[in-house]
């Protein structure tokens, strides 16, 4: 079949087709999806897997996914962080059946092969055989039978692995706007103060797309636009690295301009004077960062968003559960030093964010009516314009160019046709 | 019967009540009145076991005010936006686990049942209330409700109260 999703303003004078079109299938068809694992997951790009600050000792593990696949990132004793495929090199089962933990090796409960924490085979129960009986063929050689190692490379305290051998390097990959916004938001020790998991039932792609959108931000959250947590009126800019993969959304609260900005929003559904908070403690913060930004999502292509709304500070990662279902799993932190007052601030601020977020529980539903709405699409396509319709930056917040970004390079990594 | 036991039934009686009442008006959404089943200071909290059994401090929902069930309230019905459900409790025996002064600390199973528009009902979040309860007053009031759950992975979203 011919690629003809892709038509833009360049292709065409007509100013009503402008804009990017996306095909729904993408996100129903299972030959996408096997396509995302090889050619995006498990192929050239690096996938966020922990923060350092959640195995911070040498025998410290976690288990995690990069796309579908389980890993297990570990803390050696070495002082390094690795990645390994969480599946026995015997005959495949789980070798860590626990969520997180500390050990000094990792050991497969089937038939006890054991690994060290940098997934080298070290132990074979009964491979001289017993009584001069069974055993390992004598060519057995332990090196060759390790787990699947991945390459991990962490910035900032943010774990990022691989399973790519010619994947550019992590800093690289990710450009200096993105490292430059880790690095703000990762400035100092941070203290892990839990994890939130939600399981949406639509296609990942959908959440990228959700987490590079400042058009909807205001217009589907009540709670960002009534009380100017976020607004497409606020000064912000929406960029992009040089490669369009990673978006970068931030906004300044400070710009807000309460009569003016109900003028813009006129009669929406979202801006609600009369909307009042019995007990407002909920949105009085402090201002952290010198710069003013009060709000950043830092969406990292494939998998991650790095996020600051108002003192709420989280990672959250993506995990594929097939065409029409992904994990999100919320990791917030604050910093070490975080003093009583400043704990109280983000732990009160939490009812913003995660799945019962008052602002951003609305997400998961924004996903789930596309996914209901294109069940068996095989031809039509959304409509992304806003903005012009390209992969653009933007030094306002009415725009969808950062959308455009994403697909573009989904489409050089896994294409729009409906065979490879 | 002993004075004692006959007094500890009691407050286990008022407190299976208070739960049961918490229940009903969640599952028949009388959210509006919800809230008057706890003190002006009180605190409730939804946290997931995950993070409880860590000592970590990261909740769900984390009230510290009466004030704030009211907005978590005002906010469902105005502001957020959401698949439409319903739940169901069922709620296992209560237990008193300790006592002073007409101030009771229970424990309860829990199970929520949701059911969304398509009619398919399913275990949507399970786990234990750790509840502090003021007896000493005109009727029991929660000075403290937390929720500790089990199903760590949420479907899609929480926006009604546990």
């Amino acid at each position: 079949m011919p690629e003809t999703a892709l038509r833009d303003s360049q292709n065409s004078d007509a100013s009503d087709v402008a804009g990017y079109r996306v095909p729904y299938r993408v996100f129903t068809d299972p030959e996408y999806y096997r396509r995302e694992q090889e050619n995006i997951f498990q192929g050239a790009t690096w996938s966020f897997v922990a923060l350092e600050a959640e195995v911070p000792e040498p025998g410290d593990f976690k288990s995690t996914f990069v796309g579908e696949t389980p890993v297990i990132v570990t803390r050696a004793s070495d002082g390094k962080v690795h990645a390994v495929v969480n599946r026995c090199a015997h005959r495949g089962a789980l070798v860590c059946r626990e969520v997180r933990g500390n050990r000094p090796n990792l050991e497969c409960v089937y038939h006890q092969w054991a690994y060290d924490l940098e997934g080298n085979l070290i132990g074979v129960p009964f491979r001289r055989g017993l009584k001069g009986q069974g055993g390992m063929p004598g060519d057995f050689d332990m090196k060759q039978h390790g787990l699947k190692k991945l390459r991990a490379e962490s910035i900032g305290g943010l774990v990022f692995a691989s399973f790519s051998e010619t994947v550019e390097p992590l800093r690289d990959f990710l450009g200096p706007i993105v490292i430059e916004h880790i690095e703000r938001i990762m400035c100092k020790p941070i203290k892990v103060l839990g994890d939130q998991r939600q399981h949406v039932h639509g296609n990942w792609k959908l959440y990228a797309e959700n987490t590079r959108d400042p058009y909807h931000a205001s217009l589907l959250h009540l709670f960002h636009n009534t009380f100017g947590l976020y607004r497409s009126t606020q000064t912000g800019k929406s960029v992009m690295d040089a490669n369009k993969r990673h978006s970068l959304l931030y906004s300044i609260a400070a710009s807000n301009d309460d009569a003016a900005d109900k003028q813009a929003y006129g009669d929406s559904r979202t801006f609600d004077t009369e909307f009042k908070l019995q007990d407002m403690s909920l949105l009085k913060g402090r201002q952290e960062f010198d710069d003013g930004i009060t709000l950043v999502i830092l969406a990292v292509f494939p998998n991650l968003v790095l996020q600051q709304i108002q003192n709420t500070l989280a990672v959250r990662q993506t995990v594929t559960r097939g065409t029409d279902g992904f994990e999100l799993v919320w990791t917030h932190f604050g910093y070490a030093d975080d003093d009583a007052e400043m704990q109280a601030i983000r732990q009160k601020q939490t009812n913003l964010i995660g799945p019962a977020g008052l602002v951003s529980m609305e997400d998961g539903e924004a996903v789930e009516i596309v996914q209901r709405a294109i069940i068996g699409e095989t031809e039509a396509e959304s409509y992304i314009a806003m903005g012009g319709g390209r992969a653009e930056d933007a030094d306002h917040l009415v725009t969808e160019g950062s959308i455009v970004g994403f697909w573009e390079n989904y489409e050089k990594l896994v294409g729009y046709g409906t065979t490879s | 019967m002993d004075l004692a036991i006959f007094e500890r039934l009691r407050l286990q009686h008022l407190a299976t009540e208070l739960n049961a009442i918490h229940a009903e008006w969640i599952d028949d959404d009388r959210l509006e009145e919800w809230p008057e089943l706890f003190t002006d200071d009180c605190i409730y909290k939804v946290i997931a076991r995950e993070n409880h059994e860590r000592n970590l401090s990261l909740s769900a929902i984390f009230c510290d005010s009466k004030g704030m069930l009211v907005d978590r309230i005002i906010s469902l019905r105005k502001a957020n936006i959401f698949p439409v459900h319903s739940y169901r409790h069922i709620l296992g025996p209560t237990r008193v686990v300790s006592e002073h002064e007409l101030k009771i600390t229970t424990q309860t199973n829990y199970t929520v049942f949701m059911t969304r528009a398509d009619g398919r009902t399913e275990i949507y979040n399970s786990g234990k209330y750790i509840d502090e309860i003021d007896c000493s007053g005109e009727r029991p009031l929660f000075t403290s409700k937390v929720a500790v759950f089990d199903t760590n992975v949420i479907d899609t979203m929480m926006v009604r109260p546990i």
